[in-house]
Protein backbone atom coordinates (compact mmCIF):
# COMPACT_ATOMS: atom_id res chain seq x y z
CA UNK A 1 0.00 0.00 0.00
CA UNK A 2 1.22 3.51 -0.79
CA UNK A 3 1.44 5.35 2.52
CA UNK A 4 2.86 8.53 3.97
CA UNK A 5 6.17 6.65 4.37
CA UNK A 6 6.61 6.67 0.57
CA UNK A 7 6.17 10.43 0.57
CA UNK A 8 8.72 10.76 3.39
CA UNK A 9 11.17 8.70 1.31
CA UNK A 10 10.62 11.07 -1.63
CA UNK A 11 11.14 14.13 0.60
CA UNK A 12 14.19 12.51 2.20
CA UNK A 13 15.73 11.76 -1.19
CA UNK A 14 15.16 15.40 -2.21
CA UNK A 15 16.84 16.79 0.92
CA UNK A 16 19.70 14.28 0.55
CA UNK A 17 20.26 15.50 -3.01
CA UNK A 18 20.30 19.12 -1.77
CA UNK A 19 22.95 18.14 0.78
CA UNK A 20 25.14 16.49 -1.88
CA UNK A 21 24.68 19.34 -4.38
CA UNK A 22 25.59 21.82 -1.64
CA UNK A 23 28.75 19.86 -0.80
CA UNK A 24 29.73 19.94 -4.46
CA UNK A 25 29.02 23.69 -4.76
CA UNK A 26 32.40 25.34 -4.13
CA UNK A 27 30.89 28.82 -4.53
CA UNK A 28 28.39 28.29 -1.67
CA UNK A 29 29.30 30.78 1.09
CA UNK A 30 28.19 28.41 3.89
CA UNK A 31 28.77 25.10 2.22
CA UNK A 32 29.44 22.78 5.18
CA UNK A 33 26.75 24.04 7.54
CA UNK A 34 24.05 24.13 4.86
CA UNK A 35 24.95 20.65 3.62
CA UNK A 36 24.85 19.34 7.19
CA UNK A 37 21.42 20.94 7.75
CA UNK A 38 19.82 19.37 4.66
CA UNK A 39 21.66 16.11 5.36
CA UNK A 40 20.19 15.87 8.86
CA UNK A 41 16.73 16.66 7.55
CA UNK A 42 17.17 13.95 4.90
CA UNK A 43 18.13 11.48 7.65
CA UNK A 44 15.02 12.46 9.61
CA UNK A 45 12.74 11.84 6.63
CA UNK A 46 14.44 8.64 5.48
CA UNK A 47 14.84 6.89 8.83
CA UNK A 48 13.44 9.04 11.65
CA UNK A 49 11.30 6.13 12.79
CA UNK A 50 14.41 4.06 13.52
CA UNK A 51 16.30 6.67 15.60
CA UNK A 52 14.13 6.41 18.70
CA UNK A 53 12.82 9.43 20.63
CA UNK A 54 16.18 10.41 22.09
CA UNK A 55 17.92 10.04 18.72
CA UNK A 56 15.34 12.28 17.08
CA UNK A 57 15.71 14.79 19.92
CA UNK A 58 19.47 14.94 19.43
CA UNK A 59 18.96 15.32 15.67
CA UNK A 60 16.73 18.34 16.34
CA UNK A 61 19.30 19.84 18.73
CA UNK A 62 21.90 19.55 15.95
CA UNK A 63 19.55 21.25 13.44
CA UNK A 64 18.91 24.07 15.92
CA UNK A 65 22.66 24.46 16.60
CA UNK A 66 23.43 24.77 12.86
CA UNK A 67 20.71 27.40 12.35
CA UNK A 68 21.30 29.19 15.67
CA UNK A 69 25.04 29.61 15.07
CA UNK A 70 24.35 31.08 11.62
CA UNK A 71 26.08 28.24 9.76
CA UNK A 72 23.42 27.90 7.04
CA UNK A 73 22.89 30.22 4.06
CA UNK A 74 21.56 30.83 0.58
CA UNK A 75 23.02 29.31 -2.55
CA UNK A 76 23.21 30.65 -6.07
CA UNK A 77 22.85 27.68 -8.43
CA UNK A 78 22.92 28.32 -12.20
CA UNK A 79 19.54 29.44 -13.54
CA UNK A 80 18.12 31.63 -16.32
CA UNK A 81 18.24 35.44 -16.48
CA UNK A 82 15.14 37.65 -16.44
CA UNK A 83 15.60 38.35 -20.16
CA UNK A 84 15.73 34.64 -20.98
CA UNK A 85 12.66 34.08 -18.84
CA UNK A 86 10.72 36.80 -20.63
CA UNK A 87 11.68 35.34 -24.01
CA UNK A 88 10.66 31.84 -22.88
CA UNK A 89 7.36 33.13 -21.49
CA UNK A 90 6.59 34.95 -24.75
CA UNK A 91 7.47 31.93 -26.87
CA UNK A 92 5.70 29.23 -24.86
CA UNK A 93 2.54 31.14 -24.04
CA UNK A 94 -0.10 30.15 -21.54
CA UNK A 95 0.79 26.47 -21.89
CA UNK A 96 3.42 27.23 -19.20
CA UNK A 97 0.59 27.24 -16.65
CA UNK A 98 -0.39 23.65 -17.38
CA UNK A 99 2.39 21.88 -15.42
CA UNK A 100 1.76 24.21 -12.46
CA UNK A 101 -1.91 23.28 -12.55
CA UNK A 102 -1.11 19.55 -12.65
CA UNK A 103 -0.21 19.61 -8.94
CA UNK A 104 -3.48 21.06 -7.58
CA UNK A 105 -5.51 19.14 -10.17
CA UNK A 106 -3.92 15.83 -9.14
CA UNK A 107 -4.36 16.66 -5.45
CA UNK A 108 -8.02 17.40 -6.13
CA UNK A 109 -8.82 14.41 -8.32
CA UNK A 110 -6.68 12.09 -6.21
CA UNK A 111 -8.53 13.07 -3.05
CA UNK A 112 -11.88 12.46 -4.72
CA UNK A 113 -11.09 9.31 -6.71
CA UNK A 114 -8.19 7.37 -5.19
CA UNK A 115 -9.71 7.13 -1.72
CA UNK A 116 -11.62 3.99 -2.67
CA UNK A 117 -8.61 2.14 -4.04
CA UNK A 118 -6.99 -0.19 -1.49
CA UNK A 119 -3.63 0.68 -3.06
CA UNK A 120 -3.55 4.06 -1.26
CA UNK A 121 -3.70 4.93 2.42
CA UNK A 122 -7.07 6.71 2.62
CA UNK A 123 -6.23 8.74 5.74
CA UNK A 124 -3.45 10.70 4.00
CA UNK A 125 -4.88 10.63 0.50
CA UNK A 126 -4.58 14.37 -0.20
CA UNK A 127 -0.89 14.53 0.73
CA UNK A 128 -0.17 11.37 -1.25
CA UNK A 129 -2.05 12.80 -4.24
CA UNK A 130 -0.01 15.99 -3.89
CA UNK A 131 3.16 13.91 -4.12
CA UNK A 132 1.81 12.14 -7.21
CA UNK A 133 1.02 15.55 -8.71
CA UNK A 134 4.60 16.69 -8.13
CA UNK A 135 5.98 13.61 -9.92
CA UNK A 136 3.52 13.99 -12.83
CA UNK A 137 4.31 17.69 -13.25
CA UNK A 138 8.03 17.00 -13.06
CA UNK A 139 7.76 14.31 -15.73
CA UNK A 140 5.73 16.59 -18.00
CA UNK A 141 8.24 19.44 -17.69
CA UNK A 142 11.23 17.19 -18.34
CA UNK A 143 9.60 15.77 -21.50
CA UNK A 144 8.32 19.08 -22.82
CA UNK A 145 10.96 21.67 -21.88
CA UNK A 146 14.05 19.40 -21.76
CA UNK A 147 16.01 21.25 -19.07
CA UNK A 148 19.45 19.95 -18.05
CA UNK A 149 19.14 16.78 -15.96
CA UNK A 150 20.24 18.45 -12.74
CA UNK A 151 17.97 21.49 -13.19
CA UNK A 152 15.04 20.26 -11.02
CA UNK A 153 17.31 19.82 -8.02
CA UNK A 154 19.25 23.04 -8.70
CA UNK A 155 16.03 25.04 -8.93
CA UNK A 156 14.54 23.29 -5.91
CA UNK A 157 17.70 23.99 -3.93
CA UNK A 158 17.65 27.65 -5.00
CA UNK A 159 14.14 28.13 -3.56
CA UNK A 160 14.59 25.89 -0.52
CA UNK A 161 17.86 27.62 0.44
CA UNK A 162 16.06 30.96 0.13
CA UNK A 163 13.53 29.82 2.75
CA UNK A 164 16.43 28.33 4.74
CA UNK A 165 15.98 26.97 8.27
CA UNK A 166 12.42 28.36 8.32
CA UNK A 167 11.57 25.19 6.35
CA UNK A 168 11.35 23.28 9.65
CA UNK A 169 9.70 26.03 11.74
CA UNK A 170 6.16 24.61 11.54
CA UNK A 171 7.41 21.17 12.55
CA UNK A 172 9.40 22.67 15.43
CA UNK A 173 6.33 24.55 16.67
CA UNK A 174 4.20 21.42 16.54
CA UNK A 175 6.81 19.71 18.72
CA UNK A 176 6.89 22.70 21.09
CA UNK A 177 3.13 22.42 21.43
CA UNK A 178 3.51 18.76 22.44
CA UNK A 179 6.03 19.66 25.16
CA UNK A 180 3.76 22.45 26.43
CA UNK A 181 0.87 20.00 26.64
CA UNK A 182 2.95 17.41 28.54
CA UNK A 183 4.18 20.02 31.01
CA UNK A 184 0.62 21.20 31.73
CA UNK A 185 0.85 24.76 30.40
CA UNK A 186 -2.77 24.66 29.29
CA UNK A 187 -4.14 23.86 32.75
CA UNK A 188 -2.31 26.80 34.31
CA UNK A 189 -3.51 29.29 31.69
CA UNK A 190 -7.04 27.90 32.01
CA UNK A 191 -7.09 28.40 35.79
CA UNK A 192 -5.87 31.98 35.38
CA UNK A 193 -8.60 32.72 32.81
CA UNK A 194 -11.30 31.23 35.05
CA UNK A 195 -10.33 33.66 37.83
CA UNK A 196 -10.86 36.68 35.58
CA UNK A 197 -14.56 36.04 34.78
CA UNK A 198 -17.38 37.81 36.63
CA UNK A 199 -20.35 35.61 37.54
CA UNK A 200 -23.01 37.66 35.77
CA UNK A 201 -23.56 38.84 32.23
CA UNK A 202 -23.08 36.75 29.13
CA UNK A 203 -21.38 39.42 27.01
CA UNK A 204 -18.30 39.88 29.21
CA UNK A 205 -17.89 36.12 29.63
CA UNK A 206 -18.25 35.61 25.86
CA UNK A 207 -15.73 38.35 25.14
CA UNK A 208 -13.20 36.90 27.61
CA UNK A 209 -13.66 33.43 26.07
CA UNK A 210 -13.12 34.66 22.49
CA UNK A 211 -10.28 37.03 23.38
CA UNK A 212 -8.67 34.25 25.41
CA UNK A 213 -8.91 31.89 22.41
CA UNK A 214 -7.28 34.51 20.18
CA UNK A 215 -4.67 35.56 22.75
CA UNK A 216 -3.61 32.05 23.69
CA UNK A 217 -3.49 31.14 19.99
CA UNK A 218 -1.15 34.10 19.33
CA UNK A 219 1.23 32.79 22.00
CA UNK A 220 1.08 29.14 20.88
CA UNK A 221 0.71 29.81 17.16
CA UNK A 222 -2.04 27.19 17.00
CA UNK A 223 -5.76 27.35 17.82
CA UNK A 224 -5.79 23.58 18.44
CA UNK A 225 -3.63 24.13 21.53
CA UNK A 226 -5.80 26.98 22.80
CA UNK A 227 -9.16 25.28 22.28
CA UNK A 228 -9.10 22.54 24.97
CA UNK A 229 -7.70 25.05 27.45
CA UNK A 230 -10.25 27.84 26.93
CA UNK A 231 -13.19 25.43 26.50
CA UNK A 232 -12.36 23.65 29.78
CA UNK A 233 -11.70 26.89 31.65
CA UNK A 234 -14.45 29.20 30.34
CA UNK A 235 -16.49 27.79 27.45
CA UNK A 236 -18.02 24.76 29.15
CA UNK A 237 -18.28 25.80 32.83
CA UNK A 238 -19.32 29.44 32.30
CA UNK A 239 -20.88 29.88 28.84
CA UNK A 240 -22.56 26.46 28.48
CA UNK A 241 -23.27 25.21 32.03
CA UNK A 242 -23.75 28.46 33.95
CA UNK A 243 -25.48 30.57 31.26
CA UNK A 244 -27.07 27.79 29.18
CA UNK A 245 -25.28 28.58 25.91
CA UNK A 246 -25.54 26.26 22.90
CA UNK A 247 -22.34 24.15 23.00
CA UNK A 248 -22.23 23.81 19.20
CA UNK A 249 -22.10 27.60 18.69
CA UNK A 250 -19.70 28.22 21.57
CA UNK A 251 -17.27 25.52 20.43
CA UNK A 252 -17.42 26.06 16.65
CA UNK A 253 -17.25 29.87 16.69
CA UNK A 254 -14.79 29.82 19.60
CA UNK A 255 -12.39 27.82 17.43
CA UNK A 256 -12.79 30.44 14.67
CA UNK A 257 -12.00 33.21 17.17
CA UNK A 258 -8.78 31.27 17.73
CA UNK A 259 -8.10 31.32 13.97
CA UNK A 260 -8.24 35.14 14.15
CA UNK A 261 -5.34 34.83 16.60
CA UNK A 262 -3.46 32.62 14.13
CA UNK A 263 -3.60 35.48 11.60
CA UNK A 264 -1.81 37.71 14.14
CA UNK A 265 0.82 35.29 15.44
CA UNK A 266 4.50 35.18 14.42
CA UNK A 267 4.46 31.72 16.01
CA UNK A 268 2.13 30.51 13.24
CA UNK A 269 5.23 30.46 11.08
CA UNK A 270 3.98 28.39 8.16
CA UNK A 271 1.11 30.82 7.54
CA UNK A 272 2.75 34.13 8.45
CA UNK A 273 6.57 34.03 8.44
CA UNK A 274 7.40 31.42 5.79
CA UNK A 275 5.27 33.16 3.08
CA UNK A 276 7.01 36.46 3.89
CA UNK A 277 10.35 34.75 3.24
CA UNK A 278 9.00 32.90 0.21
CA UNK A 279 7.76 36.16 -1.35
CA UNK A 280 11.02 38.04 -0.50
CA UNK A 281 9.28 40.62 1.71
CA UNK A 282 11.65 42.99 3.50
CA UNK A 283 9.45 42.94 6.60
CA UNK A 284 9.16 39.45 8.06
CA UNK A 285 5.95 40.53 9.74
CA UNK A 286 4.49 42.04 6.56
CA UNK A 287 1.88 39.29 6.15
CA UNK A 288 0.71 39.73 9.74
CA UNK A 289 0.43 43.50 9.18
CA UNK A 290 -1.70 42.87 6.07
CA UNK A 291 -3.93 40.49 8.07
CA UNK A 292 -4.47 42.57 11.23
CA UNK A 293 -7.17 44.71 9.61
CA UNK A 294 -9.15 41.55 8.78
CA UNK A 295 -8.45 39.60 11.98
CA UNK A 296 -9.57 42.26 14.49
CA UNK A 297 -13.02 43.09 13.05
CA UNK A 298 -13.56 39.38 12.41
CA UNK A 299 -12.76 38.64 16.06
CA UNK A 300 -15.43 41.17 17.06
CA UNK A 301 -17.84 39.52 14.61
CA UNK A 302 -17.17 36.15 16.26
CA UNK A 303 -17.86 37.55 19.72
CA UNK A 304 -21.18 38.94 18.47
CA UNK A 305 -22.10 35.68 16.69
CA UNK A 306 -21.57 33.69 19.89
CA UNK A 307 -23.42 36.27 21.98
CA UNK A 308 -26.43 36.48 19.62
CA UNK A 309 -26.70 32.86 18.57
CA UNK A 310 -25.61 30.79 21.57
CA UNK A 311 -27.92 32.27 24.19
CA UNK A 312 -31.65 31.73 23.73
CA UNK B 1 3.84 27.74 42.67
CA UNK B 2 5.35 24.92 40.66
CA UNK B 3 2.22 25.19 38.50
CA UNK B 4 2.84 28.76 37.37
CA UNK B 5 6.50 27.98 36.70
CA UNK B 6 5.65 26.09 33.48
CA UNK B 7 4.70 29.46 31.98
CA UNK B 8 8.44 30.23 31.85
CA UNK B 9 8.43 28.83 28.31
CA UNK B 10 6.04 31.56 27.17
CA UNK B 11 8.33 34.19 28.75
CA UNK B 12 11.31 32.67 26.92
CA UNK B 13 9.37 32.69 23.61
CA UNK B 14 8.25 36.30 23.86
CA UNK B 15 11.62 37.51 25.20
CA UNK B 16 13.63 35.62 22.57
CA UNK B 17 11.50 36.90 19.70
CA UNK B 18 11.72 40.48 21.03
CA UNK B 19 15.52 40.18 21.17
CA UNK B 20 15.34 38.92 17.56
CA UNK B 21 17.34 35.80 18.32
CA UNK B 22 17.21 32.92 15.83
CA UNK B 23 13.66 31.57 16.01
CA UNK B 24 14.63 27.88 16.03
CA UNK B 25 16.92 28.59 18.97
CA UNK B 26 14.14 30.43 20.83
CA UNK B 27 11.65 27.59 20.24
CA UNK B 28 14.12 24.98 21.48
CA UNK B 29 14.99 27.07 24.55
CA UNK B 30 11.28 27.55 25.34
CA UNK B 31 10.70 23.80 25.06
CA UNK B 32 13.64 22.98 27.36
CA UNK B 33 12.61 25.61 29.94
CA UNK B 34 9.00 24.38 29.94
CA UNK B 35 9.96 20.71 30.12
CA UNK B 36 12.35 21.28 33.03
CA UNK B 37 9.82 23.44 34.90
CA UNK B 38 7.12 20.84 34.27
CA UNK B 39 9.23 18.05 35.75
CA UNK B 40 10.00 16.16 32.53
CA UNK B 41 13.76 16.38 33.15
CA UNK B 42 16.37 17.22 30.51
CA UNK B 43 16.41 13.83 28.80
CA UNK B 44 12.62 13.50 29.07
CA UNK B 45 12.14 16.87 27.39
CA UNK B 46 14.53 16.04 24.55
CA UNK B 47 12.77 12.69 24.08
CA UNK B 48 9.31 14.31 24.04
CA UNK B 49 10.48 16.95 21.58
CA UNK B 50 12.19 14.40 19.33
CA UNK B 51 9.13 12.14 19.25
CA UNK B 52 6.77 15.01 18.38
CA UNK B 53 9.21 16.32 15.74
CA UNK B 54 9.30 12.91 14.08
CA UNK B 55 5.51 12.48 14.28
CA UNK B 56 4.92 15.86 12.62
CA UNK B 57 7.12 15.40 9.53
CA UNK B 58 4.05 15.66 7.33
CA UNK B 59 3.89 19.44 7.85
CA UNK B 60 7.31 19.80 6.20
CA UNK B 61 6.57 17.53 3.21
CA UNK B 62 4.91 20.38 1.29
CA UNK B 63 8.40 21.57 0.20
CA UNK B 64 8.58 18.75 -2.36
CA UNK B 65 6.66 21.13 -4.67
CA UNK B 66 9.60 23.55 -4.90
CA UNK B 67 11.61 21.73 -7.63
CA UNK B 68 8.55 21.97 -9.92
CA UNK B 69 7.88 25.62 -9.07
CA UNK B 70 11.59 26.45 -9.49
CA UNK B 71 11.75 24.72 -12.89
CA UNK B 72 8.70 26.60 -14.12
CA UNK B 73 10.19 29.88 -12.89
CA UNK B 74 13.31 29.01 -14.91
CA UNK B 75 11.11 28.94 -18.01
CA UNK B 76 9.33 32.18 -17.18
CA UNK B 77 6.18 31.19 -15.26
CA UNK B 78 6.04 34.43 -13.24
CA UNK B 79 6.68 36.51 -16.37
CA UNK B 80 3.90 34.63 -18.18
CA UNK B 81 1.49 35.25 -15.28
CA UNK B 82 2.26 38.96 -15.60
CA UNK B 83 1.81 38.95 -19.40
CA UNK B 84 -1.55 37.21 -19.05
CA UNK B 85 -2.85 39.82 -16.61
CA UNK B 86 -1.44 42.71 -18.67
CA UNK B 87 -3.66 41.56 -21.54
CA UNK B 88 -6.86 41.19 -19.54
CA UNK B 89 -8.77 44.47 -19.29
CA UNK B 90 -11.03 43.73 -16.33
CA UNK B 91 -8.47 41.99 -14.11
CA UNK B 92 -7.58 44.51 -11.40
CA UNK B 93 -5.51 43.66 -8.31
CA UNK B 94 -8.64 43.73 -6.15
CA UNK B 95 -10.66 41.51 -8.50
CA UNK B 96 -7.86 38.94 -8.85
CA UNK B 97 -7.39 38.66 -5.09
CA UNK B 98 -11.14 38.64 -4.34
CA UNK B 99 -11.63 35.87 -6.89
CA UNK B 100 -8.77 33.91 -5.30
CA UNK B 101 -10.29 34.45 -1.83
CA UNK B 102 -13.61 33.02 -3.03
CA UNK B 103 -11.90 30.08 -4.75
CA UNK B 104 -9.75 29.26 -1.72
CA UNK B 105 -12.74 29.44 0.66
CA UNK B 106 -14.85 27.20 -1.56
CA UNK B 107 -12.07 24.63 -2.08
CA UNK B 108 -11.33 24.56 1.66
CA UNK B 109 -15.04 24.18 2.45
CA UNK B 110 -14.99 21.08 0.22
CA UNK B 111 -12.09 19.70 2.27
CA UNK B 112 -9.48 20.45 -0.41
CA UNK B 113 -7.13 22.38 1.84
CA UNK B 114 -3.83 21.18 0.36
CA UNK B 115 -4.81 22.00 -3.21
CA UNK B 116 -3.64 25.62 -3.03
CA UNK B 117 -1.15 27.34 -0.75
CA UNK B 118 1.83 29.69 -0.52
CA UNK B 119 4.44 27.55 -2.32
CA UNK B 120 2.05 25.98 -4.86
CA UNK B 121 -0.12 28.92 -5.93
CA UNK B 122 0.70 32.23 -4.21
CA UNK B 123 4.38 32.59 -5.14
CA UNK B 124 4.21 31.32 -8.74
CA UNK B 125 0.77 32.67 -9.78
CA UNK B 126 -1.35 34.81 -7.46
CA UNK B 127 1.28 37.29 -6.29
CA UNK B 128 2.78 37.95 -9.78
CA UNK B 129 -0.72 38.37 -11.24
CA UNK B 130 -1.74 40.83 -8.51
CA UNK B 131 1.50 42.76 -9.04
CA UNK B 132 1.07 42.87 -12.81
CA UNK B 133 -2.46 44.21 -12.48
CA UNK B 134 -1.26 46.88 -10.06
CA UNK B 135 1.51 47.92 -12.48
CA UNK B 136 -0.83 48.09 -15.44
CA UNK B 137 -3.34 50.29 -13.64
CA UNK B 138 -1.07 52.44 -11.48
CA UNK B 139 2.35 52.47 -13.16
CA UNK B 140 5.58 50.88 -11.86
CA UNK B 141 5.43 49.80 -8.19
CA UNK B 142 7.98 51.04 -5.67
CA UNK B 143 9.41 48.42 -3.29
CA UNK B 144 7.05 49.26 -0.44
CA UNK B 145 3.94 48.95 -2.63
CA UNK B 146 5.23 45.74 -4.24
CA UNK B 147 5.72 44.21 -0.80
CA UNK B 148 2.23 45.35 0.23
CA UNK B 149 0.62 43.65 -2.78
CA UNK B 150 2.58 40.45 -2.10
CA UNK B 151 1.69 40.52 1.61
CA UNK B 152 -2.01 40.90 0.74
CA UNK B 153 -1.74 37.96 -1.68
CA UNK B 154 -0.32 35.80 1.13
CA UNK B 155 -2.93 37.12 3.59
CA UNK B 156 -5.75 36.30 1.15
CA UNK B 157 -4.62 32.68 1.01
CA UNK B 158 -4.63 32.43 4.83
CA UNK B 159 -8.03 34.09 5.29
CA UNK B 160 -9.60 31.92 2.59
CA UNK B 161 -8.16 28.72 4.07
CA UNK B 162 -8.93 29.41 7.74
CA UNK B 163 -12.50 30.58 7.22
CA UNK B 164 -13.42 28.01 4.64
CA UNK B 165 -12.07 24.77 6.08
CA UNK B 166 -14.32 24.53 9.14
CA UNK B 167 -17.38 24.26 6.89
CA UNK B 168 -16.03 20.88 5.81
CA UNK B 169 -17.22 18.07 8.09
CA UNK B 170 -14.11 15.96 8.40
CA UNK B 171 -11.50 18.65 8.99
CA UNK B 172 -9.17 18.25 11.99
CA UNK B 173 -10.59 21.16 13.99
CA UNK B 174 -14.18 19.91 13.74
CA UNK B 175 -13.06 16.45 14.86
CA UNK B 176 -11.11 17.98 17.74
CA UNK B 177 -14.20 19.91 18.88
CA UNK B 178 -16.42 16.84 18.58
CA UNK B 179 -13.94 14.74 20.55
CA UNK B 180 -13.56 17.35 23.29
CA UNK B 181 -17.32 17.80 23.74
CA UNK B 182 -17.86 14.01 23.78
CA UNK B 183 -15.35 13.62 26.60
CA UNK B 184 -17.46 16.12 28.50
CA UNK B 185 -20.73 14.30 27.87
CA UNK B 186 -22.06 16.39 24.97
CA UNK B 187 -22.65 14.36 21.80
CA UNK B 188 -22.96 16.38 18.57
CA UNK B 189 -22.79 15.46 14.90
CA UNK B 190 -20.02 17.13 12.86
CA UNK B 191 -22.75 18.74 10.74
CA UNK B 192 -24.17 20.60 13.77
CA UNK B 193 -20.73 22.15 14.29
CA UNK B 194 -19.69 22.87 10.73
CA UNK B 195 -22.93 24.73 9.98
CA UNK B 196 -21.86 27.31 12.59
CA UNK B 197 -18.71 28.03 10.59
CA UNK B 198 -20.85 29.58 7.84
CA UNK B 199 -21.71 32.95 9.49
CA UNK B 200 -18.03 33.59 10.24
CA UNK B 201 -17.05 32.48 6.72
CA UNK B 202 -19.43 35.07 5.26
CA UNK B 203 -18.13 37.80 7.60
CA UNK B 204 -14.53 36.89 6.72
CA UNK B 205 -15.29 37.14 3.00
CA UNK B 206 -17.09 40.49 3.34
CA UNK B 207 -14.42 42.06 5.58
CA UNK B 208 -11.40 40.83 3.63
CA UNK B 209 -12.91 41.46 0.19
CA UNK B 210 -13.75 44.99 1.35
CA UNK B 211 -10.15 45.54 2.38
CA UNK B 212 -8.90 44.16 -0.96
CA UNK B 213 -11.22 46.58 -2.79
CA UNK B 214 -9.82 49.40 -0.67
CA UNK B 215 -6.24 48.23 -1.42
CA UNK B 216 -7.07 48.44 -5.12
CA UNK B 217 -8.25 52.04 -4.72
CA UNK B 218 -5.09 52.97 -2.78
CA UNK B 219 -2.89 51.47 -5.50
CA UNK B 220 -4.55 53.42 -8.28
CA UNK B 221 -3.70 56.78 -6.74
Amino acid sequence: MITLAWLYALGGAMFAAYALFTLADARHPKRWGTAAFWGLLAASFLSGDRFGDLGNGILVLALVALAGLGLTGRSDPPTTSTTEREASAARRGNRLFLPALVIPATALLGTLLLKRLPLFEAKNITLISLGLGVLLALGAILLWLRPPARAPLDEGRRLTDAVGWAVVMPQMLAALGAVFALAGVGDVVGQAAAYAIPAEGTFVATAIFALGMAGFTIVMGNAFAAFPVMMAAVGLPVLVRLHGGDPAVVAAVGMLAGFCGTLLSPMAANFNIVPAVLLDLKDRHGVIRAQAGTALPLLLANILIIWWCAFP
Amino acid sequence: MSGALVLIGIVVLVGGLMLRLNTLLVVMAAALATGLAGGLGLEGTIRAFGKAFNDNRYVTIIWIVLPVIGLLERFGLQQRAKMLIAGLRGATTARILIAYLALRQILAALGLTSVAGHPQTVRPLVAPMAEAAAERDGGPLDDAKRDTVRAYAAATDNVGLFFGEDIFLAIASILLIKGFLEQNGIVLQPFELSVWAIPTAICAFVIHAGRLWWLGRRLKR
